[in-house]
């Protein structure tokens, strides 16, 4: 039974970077890809690790330490990927990178 | 149960490709920060995948979590040395 939670998990966690790299790949302007960057990225390592510390529960057999270890790694991904994610928006645009807008696509089509 | 945690950490690399391109080729210099700095989430994983497969995870977790300190860190850094360099860098 965990066994199948602990595949469901890790196959969540890697559907999710998939579909954050995809949303980098083909989305138009810097600021729609860092905010799919950021969502994705974290969700999926938050999920991904948390299926790696039931499989080390399970067939790895880890101290308490390590998986205290990794529940605090948890944790600092959870504060510091949104954290990132703000900084460089704030680079941008306090740089003057000007955002995307549906008028630029009209005018490239004219 | 063990070739699963394998075969993540290779499908795992396969997808470190796709924020490579955008490292590389990336018109702004925003988005190679940001390519960066995703390739750099995605090795957290890696490197606790790694001490999966090698029965070490104990050492592996403190290198995981050191290495996603040094990310954040440089992230940071990067970031306010581009809002004070200005427009010319990023300008698209």
């Amino acid at each position: 039974m965990i066994e199948i939670l602990v595949i469901f998990l890790c196959c969540a966690g890697m559907l999710l970077f998939f579909g954050g790299m995809i949303g980098i790949l083909r989305l138009p302007d810097a600021y729609t890809r860092l905010h799919m960057a950021g969502m994705l990225d974290t969700l999926g390592l938050l999920v991904l690790l948390l299926g790696l510390v039931l499989y080390g529960f399970l067939h790895a057999p880890m101290s308490l330490l390590v998986q205290f270890k990794i529940l605090l790694l948890w944790g600092f991904v959870l504060v510091t990927s949104p954290t990132a994610t703000h900084a460089m928006v704030d680079a941008g645009v306090r740089a003057g990178l000007t955002p995307w807008v549906q008028a630029d696509v009209k005018r490239r089509r004219k | 149960m063990e070739s699963f945690i394998l075969y993540l950490g290779i499908v795992l690399m396969g997808i470190m490709l796709m924020p490579l391109y955008r490292a590389v080729v990336g018109p702004t210099t925003l988005d190679r920060l940001m390519g960066m700095n995703a390739i750099g989430s995605k090795t957290v994983a890696l490197i606790v995948i790694i001490g999966l497969v090698f029965e070490r995870v104990d050492m592996f977790v403190d290198i995981a979590l050191a290495y996603a300190m040094l990310n954040f860190i440089a992230v940071l850094a990067a970031s306010r040395y581009l809002h004070k360099r200005g427009r010319r860098d990023t300008a698209s």
